[in-house]
């Protein structure tokens, strides 16, 4: 029974961790699936981390703070847009100056408010969220098997890590089976043929920025008011990064990016688990090899298969109409 | 008196310090065939994809059936039954021929009903004009003429009555070329019109029923296509006498200089492009390499001037062995050894196109006298014998220090052809020569590939254009999927045999 109760709180790690990675990769997916490229995730990761613990520690509500979260994302990723779409700049470029930005910005702005760089106030349980026990839980922990998965798996999870699984089904559905996700694909391929059917460029690529944002801000709020209870300095902490590799990874497809982010996750729940702890044959294994795993991962899968992952065919090209 | 479908007046059109279009007027009638023809950068493009909506004209009125519109977007256009058949088709590759032909017109949020009307309603019409395309088949799995269809197909789902295609044939093999025609005459019996751009004068002799010429963005003249002759339509394109037909002596053949024994080439993603293929050259002989588009010529060439690394197979120069599998001249030594090449991708490997033209005029024999001493470039020299060697290419303007992308395709390939007929070589290899050049150039580049034959060089020419291997090669060779096909003297050579070659069915 112990062997079955460590897989389970595996388990039940692996989809807590994957949760930021799944809604990043998701609005990546948007991003990028339109044509412009997305490294700024890490940023807006972040920005959304920093204003949804301000929001909710000044609104005493956590979903104020995710609203506030929201608007805020989108704005970056307008303004990643007006940059990058309508004044056809550098993609990456455009990107990695937000990434900057922010990174400054949550530190300046965090002293200024609170007199501590890059923290904010501890929140009260009326300013986050909690975790969710579903019903029944605990009446039916004991039933073996079921009971583990329904009240150790998928039971006591925030309410972040619910949405993000059920966003990958919507996602797929927006993207594969209405008629703006086959805009939205065509103009990640050739915008010149949507252009020709009538189709405004520039707005199904701002459209598409627009859904990034809502998306990438929940991520930044699970970090902020439901797993922790306050923003910290650098709390994405490359997870944005992480997630645009298992998108890569995932070949810009919603199920094949979420199996590659569960995989991140996974790995990264094995790294804390196997923290001192002594393995047969092999004995305790560095902490610091240990945490390098993820990252390990990352190199080893992006340097295996990214050679037949075929991005979008117009992906980072801004659309030039007239010559 | 009925209005015309389509009337445009005083269009003017410019991009930058560019004018495009200059005062535009034309006159399109229902259920005509109606042909534009002009040289590349005539404005042709241009102004049909200002009646396309997708540029806006600077001043100007476009009529539909004397009623005056705007037409802001593409879909302004499509609405009031404009349909466009791009040169460079506008159809997403990996989306199948239904998800194509809907892109913009799905008709519903959710696919589910439409979807399915929508591909009743095209099966409709891929059967009253004998269409014969799987809706459900993915664009990249189909040939260049089935796409075409596609386009085709598309505009006539959405509607249009007047149907523009702009160098259609381009990218066709005979046969396509004469399945297109049949559909474009079934169509116009139908009663739609059609507005066919092109620059090739038998193309309009042999489809339109009303002709307009441009030239430099303007309209320069108006006629009955029975009214006029190829000639005469050449005339008003360049805006002086041009000769169609390439005079050629009788060849004086020489002893075989330039060999390939079963030659094999992979190309940059490890797929073999050039499969067993044996040829030779003697001096004084053009040999033509006839084919469509991306089967193996590119490649070919590529092997055969020293940049590409040879699979298997060895090609040997005045007897001696150049390249196999195990080692290669680089172009340098290649050039050393009296063989010279003009390359297909004139933007790309033939020039840099930020460089000046005396830059590009010199490249390749910079390190050398006169044009530097001791490492050091020796300007005066240059720009003397680029002077003069401008003058003789006729290349305009004549203005050694002007940035190459600034000049037309044709005096880029004049600068070009310069270079390499420099040293006079032995054996010349041409790609694509007059690709994207206008008819007085094509006439001057043409005379000076007869020239360098009849001065004893061994040439290998290839090229998509049917035409130009058929006027100036004295033997033909074939090339589909990486091998050569066929040979033939050219002699009574007609293009549809050629054409059947070339398409893989003879």
């Amino acid at each position: 029974m112990e062997f079955l109760s460590d897989i389970a709180s595996l388990i039940n790690s692996t989809l807590r961790i994957s949760t930021p990675l799944v809604f990043a990769a998701m609005a990546g997916i948007f991003a990028e699936r339109s044509g412009v490229i997305d490294f700024s995730l890490e940023g807006k990761m972040l920005m959304a981390a920093f204003v949804a613990a301000v929001g909710s520690y000044y609104l005493g509500n956590p979903w104020l703070g995710l609203l506030l979260a929201i608007i805020v994302c989108v704005c970056l990723s307008m303004l990643h847009g007006f940059a990058s779409v309508t004044h056809k700049g550098d993609q990456v470029v455009s990107c990695v100056a937000i990434n900057i930005l922010i990174i400054g910005l949550t530190t300046a702005l965090a002293a200024a408010w609170f007199g501590q760089a890059g923290l904010t106030p501890t929140l009260n349980e009326d300013q986050r969220f909690l975790e969710i026990h579903l019903p029944f839980s605990d009446a039916l922990r004991d039933i073996p098997v079921i009971g583990t998965l329904y009240s150790d798996i998928l039971s006591g999870h925030y309410v972040f890590v619910y949405l993000a699984y059920l966003s990958v089904p919507l996602v797929f559905w927006i993207v594969f089976k209405t008629s703006f996700g086959l805009r939205l694909r065509a103009v990640g391929e050739n915008p010149s043929a949507v252009d020709t059917a009538g189709i405004n460029v520039f707005t199904m690529r701002y459209k598409a920025l627009a859904i990034n944002g809502v998306l990438i801000a929940f991520a930044g709020a699970h970090l902020s008011t439901a797993v922790n209870a306050n923003f910290f300095r650098e709390m994405s902490a490359g997870r944005g990064y992480l997630a645009l590799a298992a998108m890569i990874f995932g070949k810009w497809h919603p199920k094949t990016a979420l199996i590659a982010c569960l995989l991140f996750g996974f790995t990264d729940a094995l790294q804390i688990r196997l923290q001192g702890v002594e393995l047969p044959a092999i004995g305790e294994i560095p902490v610091q090899l240990i945490q390098a795993l993820p990252y390990i991962l990352t190199v080893v899968l992006l340097a295996g298969f990214v050679g037949k992952a075929i991005a979008p065919n117009a992906i980072g090209q801004p659309y030039i109409k007239e010559r | 008196m009925v209005s015309p479908i389509l009337e445009l007046t005083n269009i003017n059109k410019s991009f930058g310090h560019v004018q495009a279009n200059k005062n535009i007027n034309l006159k399109i009638n229902k259920g005509t065939i109606h042909g534009i023809i002009g040289e590349n950068g005539a404005g042709k493009s241009t102004l049909m994809s200002i009646v396309f909506g997708l540029y806006q004209a600077n001043s100007g009125s476009i009529k539909i059936n004397g009623k005056e519109i705007n037409l802001r977007s593409p879909r302004d256009s499509i609405i009031n039954g404009i349909g466009m058949v791009h040169q460079h088709f506008m159809l997403v590759e990996n989306f199948t021929v239904l998800e194509n032909i809907i892109l913009g017109f799905e008709g519903e949020t959710v696919f589910g009903e439409k979807l399915q009307k929508a591909k009743e309603d095209l099966e409709k019409l891929c059967q009253t004009y004998n269409f014969n395309i799987d809706l459900d088949a993915t664009i990249s799995d189909l040939s260049v003429g089935f796409r075409q269809r596609v386009e085709i197909l598309k505009s006539l789902y959405r509607g249009a009555e007047i149907l523009i295609l702009d160098e259609p044939t381009g990218v066709l093999t005979p046969q396509e070329v004469d399945e297109l025609f049949k559909i474009l005459r079934s169509l116009k019996e139908e009663g739609k019109t059609i507005v066919l751009i092109t620059h090739k004068l038998i193309e309009i002799m042999d489809l339109t029923s009303e002709v307009s010429v441009m030239r430099q963005g303007e309209m320069v003249g108006h006629t009955k296509t029975e009214d006029t002759s190829k000639e005469q339509l050449a005339e008003m394109m360049v805006g002086r006498s041009v000769l169609l037909r390439v005079d050629k002596k009788e060849i004086k053949k020489g002893e075989s200089i330039f060999k390939v024994n079963n030659l094999s080439v992979k190309d940059d993603l490890d797929v073999t492009r050039v499969k067993d293929v044996n040829l030779e050259i003697c001096s004084g002989e053009i040999l033509g390499i006839a084919g469509v588009t991306g089967n193996g010529q590119t490649e070919l060439l590529e092997a055969l001037s020293g940049i590409r690394k040879v699979e298997s197979g060895n090609i040997e120069l005045f007897g001696e062995k150049i390249s196999d599998q195990n080692n290669f001249l680089n172009p340098r030594m290649l050039k050393e050894k009296g063989l010279a090449h003009v390359p297909e991708d004139r933007q790309r490997m033939g020039l840099i196109s930020d460089f000046k033209a005396h830059e590009n005029l010199i490249f390749g024999y910079h390190d050398q006298e006169p044009y530097s001493k001791s490492a050091i470039l020796n300007n005066k020299e240059i720009t003397e014998y680029s002077n003069k060697v401008m003058q003789e290419y006729d290349v305009r303007p004549n203005s050694p220090n002007l940035i190459t992308s600034n000049f037309s395709g044709g005096n880029q390939q004049k600068i070009i052809l310069s270079r390499e007929l420099n040293e006079n070589p032995k054996v010349l290899l041409v790609g694509q020569p007059t690709r994207g050049v206008d008819i007085g150039a094509i006439e001057f580049i043409h005379q000076r590939l007869i020239d360098m034959r009849d001065k004893g060089a061994a040439i290998l020419l290839a090229s998509v254009e049917l035409d130009e291997i058929l006027s100036l090669s004295d033997r033909i060779i074939v090339m589909f999927d990486g091998k050569i096909v066929g040979e033939k003297e050219n002699k009574n050579v007609t293009d549809r045999e050629l054409g059947l070659l070339m398409a893989g069915v003879a």
